[in-house]
């Protein structure tokens, strides 16, 4: 038996749509539930972030919570930056035994891009030690090799960078993954659909679903300050002319546009599983380009 | 060998403030190669306390220089003993173990550290230092081609790169190598890229139970080679 109604569509043939929501620098959640209502119904599961970019927020775990409690299909994203393998253990059974059955595991951001670069980075694990672990837990077992009361199971996901300027180690990182144990992945924002179809003729190899990540941008500046300075990101010269030729004000509007043209031509080709659409603060525009993409009527 | 930084003067001012007469004590080895508290910069030091002391008018202090071989040895200090009778404290310009080890034989005098310990490195080009171990207990340089990634990536991971390298460089520092393209290269070089396929375990820290002491008597030589 699967055990989310996410893993039962990953082995499904549909086309996957999953987005994220950025929880609020704040304890005023209302926001959050707003988006949360918004999309539950239209996508097949949706991600909290887990500090992202290391800017410390509400946590993903309490995001994940609110989304189950509203009748959404959570995803919840855990990295390996803030907590100890103690730590994360713990919040994996408290997840478990509140519903969460979706865990994407990440090494998470450096420190340093955050807006607390003076903390302590934990990293006591990496994202393949941590889909090991918690391939472990199910067995029954913790860490420490103690027998749990109780063994939590969960559908796991990671991430891959297709577009890495130097590919090869990347591609021997993801093996990895998915010998640890990854189901699914959710990939860094995708600009040139190239770099996809070349990722997929090597990755249909293994037995995992992969969604493209669909960065939505608002302006050619947000484009360029994201290949500055998001970890990994690198926008094309073409969308950001495309983004810097549109009048004032329009940027956004231009912005769904092209994540639609992505979505839809990945779709048509069959290039992937599915699609991750991260709109990076925008969540409410999520809708809009799910109608762009003609992506609607699937999804409801 | 150990790098080190010296402090601002303004805040070794503020350390030295409640004693009249101060021994600076340069340390002869690891930094002096990286210029932060060898017998230049002990003297060097000296002349910007004095200096400062006289523009701000408040200073009451007299200094003494001096520098041994090596601090982080008890054989070294002996010849100190007259020179600590003479002052009211010790600013130590060695490293954070030089200025325990001076604490540990003169136990009746303050000694405080003149300079920030930094890391265990060596030096890149000339006057560049760059870190290389952390003493991490678990040394797994034969796997990563000689090149450490625990203190070279700045998350220390052990299974390949993050997703946030870019042009060979670290998410967290665009002048820094990434450690981990660093190590494919090598270990393509050498024709040994199964070793970053394989799968490495989460560290033990119980290799690092703090404090660490390591006892080896038997193979040691007491004398003078050994010095
Ligand atoms: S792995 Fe790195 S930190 Fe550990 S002992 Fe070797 S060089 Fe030092
Ligand atoms: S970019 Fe490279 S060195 Fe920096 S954290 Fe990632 S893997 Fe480590």
């Amino acid at each position: 038996m699967a055990n989310s109604l996410f893993e039962e569509k990953l082995s499904s043939n549909e086309f996957l749509v999953t987005t994220e929501i950025g929880p609020p620098k704040g304890a005023d959640v209302s926001e959050m539930i707003h988006h949360i209502d918004l999309l539950k119904d239209k996508v097949d599961a949706i991600n909290v972030t887990d500090h992202q970019s290391s800017v410390m927020r509400f946590p993903s775990l309490g995001g994940c919570l609110l989304v189950k409690e509203c009748g959404g299909e959570p995803i919840l994203q855990v990295t390996c930056r803030d907590r100890n393998r103690l730590a994360i253990q713990a919040d994996l059974l408290l997840a478990y035994s509140r519903g969460i059955r979706n865990v994407l595991c990440l090494t998470g951001d450096s420190i340093d891009v955050g807006d607390h670069k003076e903390a302590k980075p934990v990293f006591d694990l990496d994202s393949v030690q941590l889909l090991k672990m918690v391939r472990q837990m199910e067995s029954g077992k913790d860490m420490g090799g103690n027998e749990l009361k109780g063994a939590p199971h969960f559908c796991l996901g990671s991430s891959v960078h297709p577009e890495a300027d130097f590919i090869e180690p990347q591609l021997i990182k993801f093996e990895k993954k998915v010998a640890a144990g990854a189901q699914f992945f959710q990939t860094q924002g995708i600009f040139d659909l190239a770099s996809l179809r070349r990722f997929m003729q090597y990755a249909s190899q293994f037995p995992v679903k992969i969604l493209a990540g669909i960065i939505v941008l608002a302006s050619a500046r947000m484009a360029r300050y994201m290949n500055d300075s998001v970890p990994g990101i690198i926008v094309t010269q073409a969308i950001i002319d495309e983004l810097a030729n549109v009048e004032k004000g329009k940027g956004l509007q231009k912005g769904i546009e092209i994540a639609a043209r992505l979505i839809k031509t990945i779709r048509e080709e069959n290039l992937c599983h599915g699609v991750h659409i991260m709109a990076v603060g925008n969540e409410k525009i999520v809708p809009d380009i799910l109608e762009a993409a003609q992506l609607v009527s699937v999804h409801q | 060998m150990i790098v080190a930084e010296q402090k601002p003067v303004e805040e070794i001012r503020q350390v030295i403030a409640p004693y009249e007469r101060v021994l600076l004590l340069g340390c002869g080895t690891c930094v002096t190669v990286c210029g932060a508290g060898g017998e230049h910069e002990v003297s060097f030091l000296h002349s910007a306390l004095q200096v400062a002391q006289a523009r701000s008018g408040d200073g009451i202090h007299s200094f003494l220089e001096y520098t041994v071989k090596r601090q982080c040895d008890f054989e070294f200090l002996d010849l100190l003993t007259d020179k600590v009778k003479e002052v009211d404290a010790i600013l130590s310009l060695g490293c954070g173990i030089g200025v325990q080890v001076v604490a540990e034989r003169f136990s009746d005098i303050p000694v405080l550290p003149g300079v920030n310990t930094s890391f265990m490195g060596m030096a890149k080009e000339w006057g560049v230092w760059d870190e290389r171990c952390a003493a991490c207990g678990d040394c797994r340089l034969a796997d990563t081609a000689g090149i450490c990634p625990i203190t070279r990536c700045t998350k220390g991971i052990l299974n390949g790169p993050c997703a946030g390298t870019k042009n060979g460089k670290c998410e967290a520092n665009k002048d820094m190598d990434c450690a981990w393209i660093l190590i494919y290269k090598r270990l393509e070089r050498l024709q040994q890229l199964e070793k970053m396929r394989r799968y490495y375990p989460p560290r033990n820290f119980r290799v690092i139970p703090r404090p660490r002491r390591i006892v080896k008597k038997a193979d040691v030589k007491v004398g003078k080679d050994n010095g």
